[in-house]
């Protein structure tokens, strides 16, 4: 493609005719088609003034459908119904402009009345972010905004945001999931930001489903295409499988992006008189309707001939289109800024206008266009991405096209700001294409006053039934051996193996301020790089917990994601949410949608966050089939430097030192909506584990404290698959190994299992250094969080060890751990090894970095290929078993001189003096029935640990 | 006097400010060149940083090497100037002939970025003179089309020259030939890299310090060579 727009068009002022007050200085972009001679066009303010091209109903082969043709023929069939307006909306859009609508302004009510644009099913719940808002003095632009701001130094502020693109991802997920990481970064743009990180929440059907290996791959491949080309690092997200998914995967994307304080940029068009100018890519056909086709219907039969409605992504472009509006803001040329996404130019006109209460003046036929048949109602709807509108004073306008110029964008003079009417009420907006008035509405119609509609809600009649069947109750692994082949079983599962096959194919480099990213527990970003202000990111969701409770499993998340914010260092300071539900026709849906609006706002005033603006996305339903409730969370938090932070992997120590082991916060029986009971049984019920988000702040302020003042070397969340995979995690990061002592209030028949597999919120397992256990958990004490000291690292074991329990070493989990992914989806190894003893890091390194992770596969890539083939759900270790007696003991000693024998103060708050961190002589074997499992009738969830046994 | 090298920037260029962060890290000035203007304003040395010239449309590089920025730089590189290009830099100086040799699509079709153990087989060029001769690196890699690939005669010659300057070890990310990571002219001057250097200059952001010495490297052969 031509990446320089023709000098030469810019001495042509063809294509755009004088206007009332000062001529515009030409596009700098080429018009399409031939160009227009130069002629006068008036301003029309009156239908019946306006020249009419009187045509037979329904055939515009005479001209477009204009606004007096409309008041001549009111009773013309329109196909509202189609555009998915119903009979009362379409009678509400008469009322407003007196008269039928014309074919253009039909089709900018359809958008911006559908769900996706105007929220008429979430408005009402969505109220409780503002009237239950903690006060912040960080908040500089909240809900309603492009993206919310929040104020992080005297001259920085970040503005993040995360929004869904799950329905063109679904029909298309290449090009789905690259516009809508693509969407998500101009509305972080166009709050005044350089993006500077990206992140993506994914969820998908189940792992082994074919349409899955047809989907995945393409929103990941297109995930990094956008990303990478765009040069902004992908810093995490999630990859979720689960069948609820299939047929309508979620494609979150989040962006997160840094801007001076005084760089913040408005969207109001303010100042009549101003320039109207459209920047960008060009005009085309792609993404008609696809708001209202795609992100605001049920999926049935047709979706696959709905590809037209999908957007296609140029992310070269939208480079460009970065680097030109940072320059703009920069010089101060602009008046005001608005992305154009979802709606296209129909919600940047109309919510520009509307918010400044102004009006406008466009002519449509200088729109640059890619097909120049288009007609005026396709050029309003077009998706078509990486394009702004900007406000300019008209003596900036020349420097304005100039700046495009420079970096090879289209910009052209689209129309002009009118004035308020002089009795005070807003202007209107006025769109005339070839001399023809097409459309002629008050912009504030579109934007504020469409349909809100308070839907019915039921709670689904279903849920009794599924919270009263509940996990605890399943058979659980209660030998030795059985619980070995667990871990290896849970580790290989699709939700918790190894996502290197995907993370890797985005750049988590670029920019060269990435602190930390996947698989940490968040992204960290380095913000100022001269006093090392950085942020952590975390995105967090959990459809199960949320089907089976939907006001506490949106805490969870929540606490989920302010947890791992907070293991950071960090501290968190606001929230952003995607909240993905099936159709709000269904009564149950909107319950469940209700509830977690509910449960979000009220967990941000319990933690003190606030709510800075999100995104809803519904129609997430597969004929009567709805996804879970999938509200995904972000939470974002401050590290005034970011040298402070703390990574989950355990820190290799030379001379046979170890760093000892702690998990804090309280772990219970809760089984319930877990990942073991989903991987082991198939099985979803019973209720969610308990949140208590004043612990989970008690928690983080611990951290934070815990970590400036240096009393910790690693820190890892606990969710999904519990203490088992944070352990295996934070050995497999960088290659140190671990010896665990099941607690004695764990011990015997499936306790040990319950101790590594519950999913008890509110916990985070430490490695606390050599000399610093003693503040530390005086610390804890003082805080009032629970403390447990449940064993040492053990660089030289090479494995992860439960006594009494089994003994696996590194190299077998990490295989396992890495191999499900590539074997799912192909690809020409398994993911990349970090071999223990083989090097830390190549001879010669300088092994300078605290991050240093252990070094690449050994092996040439094809070869290990091969053997890779451990089933997720077969693992059959050749080297199981216990270890021998004499090799326990020996290690026995070792993690007693290593200091595993607490000298800790014990009777910590909270936790219950039981000698559990007195001393560790020989954990105890598993003495429970020879079976392999045990079924734990009854058992007593909830109640505090030590009770149970 | 401080060393001035130069960093272009291309439409599309992305890891420009990392190279010259990394140029500032490792004591020289850096100085942004536009692909637009022929003018190199009297550097000492150039980078070609990585990112996606022109959206690697066409095909990486093809586009990029008919900039204004590159007529001069070709010149100059042949005079002596020291360059080095880093990914897409590394694609451009092919396209440009500086360098023998093309990039291709990974054999696996991802795109890939993992932190990668390189060899240093060439110790003697002007980006590389700090380093021992087999001495291993860790440095990331990130790239769609980084698989080298040249015909066997090419290889040979390069082999033969000592013009391998680095191979990727324990693992190749991208299936390039003979496991090639990087190669430089026949001078020295003109290096080209698929790995990323700039990424590793800093503790806290990359996986190792070990991209300093490309960059200490260019200092240390300013001072020697003839002014």
């Amino acid at each position: 493609m031509t990446t320089h727009p023709d000098p030469a068009v810019r001495e042509n002022p063809g294509g755009f005719p004088a206007v009332p007050a000062e001529p515009f200085t030409a596009s700098v972009a080429p018009q399409p088609g031939p160009v227009a001679p130069a002629r006068p066009v008036e301003v029309v303010r009156h239908p019946d003034q306006a020249r009419s091209a009187p045509a037979p109903a329904g055939d515009w082969s005479h001209g477009p459908d204009t606004v007096s043709r409309a008041t001549d023929t009111p009773g013309e069939l329109q196909p509202y119904a189609e555009l998915g307006l119903r009979d009362d909306e379409y009678d509400r859009i008469r009322h407003i402009l007196d008269r039928r609508p014309t074919q253009a302004e039909l089709a900018m009510y359809s958008i911006m009345w559908s769900e996706h644009c105007s929220y008429k099913s979430s408005k009402v719940h969505l109220r409780q972010f503002s009237e239950k808002a903690p006060p912040s003095d960080r908040l500089l632009a909240g809900i309603g905004e492009n993206a919310g701001v929040v104020q992080v130094s005297d001259e920085l502020a970040v503005t993040f945001k995360v929004e869904s693109h799950n329905h063109p991802s679904f029909v298309e997920p290449y090009q789905g999931a690259a516009t809508g990481v693509g969407g998500i970064v101009r509305d972080i743009l166009a709050m005044g930001a350089r993006p500077v990180a990206v992140m993506d929440p994914l969820r998908f059907g189940a792992a082994d489903h074919p349409d899955t290996a047809r989907v995945l791959p393409g929103v990941v491949a297109g995930v990094g295409g956008y990303g990478n080309c765009l040069g902004l690092p992908n810093i995490g997200g999630e990859v979720v499988f689960d069948p609820c998914y299939q047929g309508n995967p979620l494609v979150n994307a989040l962006c997160l992006g840094v801007l001076r304080v005084d760089r913040l940029q408005k969207k109001e068009a303010t100042g009549p008189g101003n320039v109207v100018v459209l920047m960008g890519a060009r005009t085309g056909r792609d993404g008609i309707g696809g708001v209202s086709v795609l992100a605001s219907a049920t999926f049935d039969e047709g979706s696959e001939q709905r590809r037209p409605s999908v957007q296609v992504g140029d992310p070269f472009m939208e480079k460009l289109l970065i680097e030109a509006c940072l320059e703009l803001y920069d010089a101060e040329l602009v008046v005001g800024i608005q992305d154009l996404g979802g709606a296209g130019l129909t919600c940047a006109l109309t919510e520009t206008a509307a918010s400044a209460g102004t009006g406008m003046r466009v002519w449509l036929e200088r729109v640059p266009l890619r097909e120049a048949s288009m007609e005026p109602q396709e050029i309003l709807a077009s998706e078509s991405q990486e394009r702004m509108l900007l406000v300019v004073a008209p003596d900036k306008l020349e420097a304005v096209l100039k700046t495009a110029e420079k970096w090879g964008v289209w910009a052209t003079a689209i129309g002009e700001v009118t004035a308020p009417s002089p009795d005070g009420q807003p202007g209107r907006l006025v769109i005339t294409w070839r001399d023809q008035l097409v459309v002629d509405v008050p912009p504030g119609s579109l934007v504020d006053d469409g349909p809100v509609y308070a839907r019915p809600m039921r709670e689904p009649a279903d849920l009794i039934l599924l919270q009263a069947d509940r996990a605890e109750t399943l058979p659980r692994p209660s030998t030795a051996e059985a619980l070995r082949e667990t871990v290896l079983r849970m580790i290989a599962s699709p939700n918790l193996a190894d996502k290197t096959w995907v993370t890797e194919q985005y750049d988590r480099y670029v920019l060269g301020n990435t602190v930390l990213a996947q698989p940490e527990d968040s992204g960290v970003i380095r913000i100022d790089e001269r006093t090392g202000l950085g942020v952590a990111l975390s995105l967090d969701g959990n459809g199960r917990y949320a089907r089976l409770d939907p006001y506490n499993g949106t805490k969870l998340a929540l606490a989920e994601a302010y947890r791992n914010v907070a293991v950071t260092g960090a501290k968190p300071i606001a929230v952003t949410n995607c909240l993905n539900f099936g159709s709000p026709e269904d009564p149950g849906v909107m319950w469940q949608f209700a509830e977690a609006v509910r449960g979000l706002a009220d967990g941000c005033l319990e933690l003190g966050i606030p709510v800075t603006g999100g995104n809803v996305s519904f129609y997430n339903q597969t004929g009567a089939a709805a996804i879970h409730p999938t509200p995904v969370v972000g939470v974002l938090g401050v590290l005034d430097d970011v040298a402070e932070r703390m990574s989950m992997g355990f820190v290799p120590r030379t001379g046979g030192d170890h760093d000892q082991l702690f998990l804090l916060g309280e772990t219970h029986v809760e089984l319930s909506g877990s990942e073991w009971a989903w991987v082991t049984h198939e099985h979803l019920g019973g209720i969610p584990p308990q949140v208590d988000l004043s612990r989970e702040r008690q928690l983080a302020e611990l951290l934070a404290e815990a970590v400036r003042v240096g009393h910790l070397s690693s820190a890892h969340d606990l969710s999904d698959g519990g203490l088992a995979q944070s352990l295996v995690e934070s050995c497999l990061r960088r290659g140190v190994g671990a010896q665990i002592a099941v607690p004695e209030h764990f011990a015997g028949g499936s306790m040990p299992f319950v101790f590594l597999f519950s999913e008890s919120a509110g916990r985070v397992l430490v490695s606390v250094p050599r000399g610093h256990e003693k503040a530390f958990t005086a610390l804890c004490a003082e805080r009032g969080v629970p403390w447990e000291l449940i064993g040492v690292t053990d660089q030289a074991g090479g494995a992860l060890e439960v006594r009494g329990q089994f003994r696996i070493g590194l190299d077998e989990l990490r295989t396992v751990h890495g191999a499900t992914l590539p074997r799912l989806f192909g690809g020409s190894e398994p993911a990349e090894a970090a071999p223990t003893g083989r090097g830390a890091a190549p001879a010669a390194t300088t092994a300078a970095s605290a991050l240093t992770p252990a070094v690449d596969t050994p092996e040439n890539d094809r070869a290990a290929a091969a053997p890779v083939a451990t089933p997720a759900d077969r693992v059959a270790p050749e080297h199981t078993g216990p270890a021998p007696a004499s090799r326990l003991a020996a290690d026995t000693t070792a993690a007693a001189e290593a200091g595993f024998t607490a000298d800790a103060p014990g009777g910590a708050s909270g936790q219950p003096v039981d000698g559990g961190h007195e001393r560790v002589d020989g954990p105890e074997r598993s003495t429970g029935p020879s079976g392999a499992t045990e079924p734990d009738a009854g058992g007593a969830d909830r109640s505090a640990v030590p009770d149970q046994r | 006097m401080t060393a001035r090298v130069g960093v272009v920037t291309f439409p599309g260029s992305l890891d420009d400010g990392d190279a010259a962060r990394a140029v500032r890290i490792a004591g020289a000035e850096p100085v942004r060149l536009w692909h637009g203007e022929a003018d190199l304003r009297g550097v000492d040395a150039v980078v070609l940083p990585g990112g996606f010239s022109y959206g690697d449309y066409l095909r990486c590089g093809a586009i990029a090497r008919f900039a204004p920025v590159m007529e001069t730089l070709v010149d100059a590189a042949r005079g002596g100037l020291p360059v080095l290009g880093i990914c897409n830099g590394f694609q451009i100086l092919c396209e440009a002939h500086l360098l023998p040799g093309a990039l291709t699509r990974n054999q696996h079709l991802h795109f890939r970025n993992r932190d990668q153990v390189l060899r240093i087989e060439a110790a003697g060029t002007a980006w590389t003179n700090t380093f021992q001769p087999g001495q291993e690196v860790l440095i990331p890699v990130k790239n769609g089309e980084g698989c080298y690939v040249a015909d066997a005669a090419t290889l040979d010659q390069l082999e033969a020259e000592g013009r391998v300057v680095a191979r990727y070890v324990r693992g190749n990310p991208n299936g390039s030939q003979r496991d090639i990571a990087a190669i430089t002219n026949p001078a020295g001057n003109v290096v080209g890299i698929m790995p990323h250097p700039e990424h590793a200059v800093e503790a806290l952001t990359g996986p190792s310090l070990d991209g300093l010495g490309f960059f200490t490297s260019v200092l240390k052969h300013l001072v020697g060579a003839p002014a």
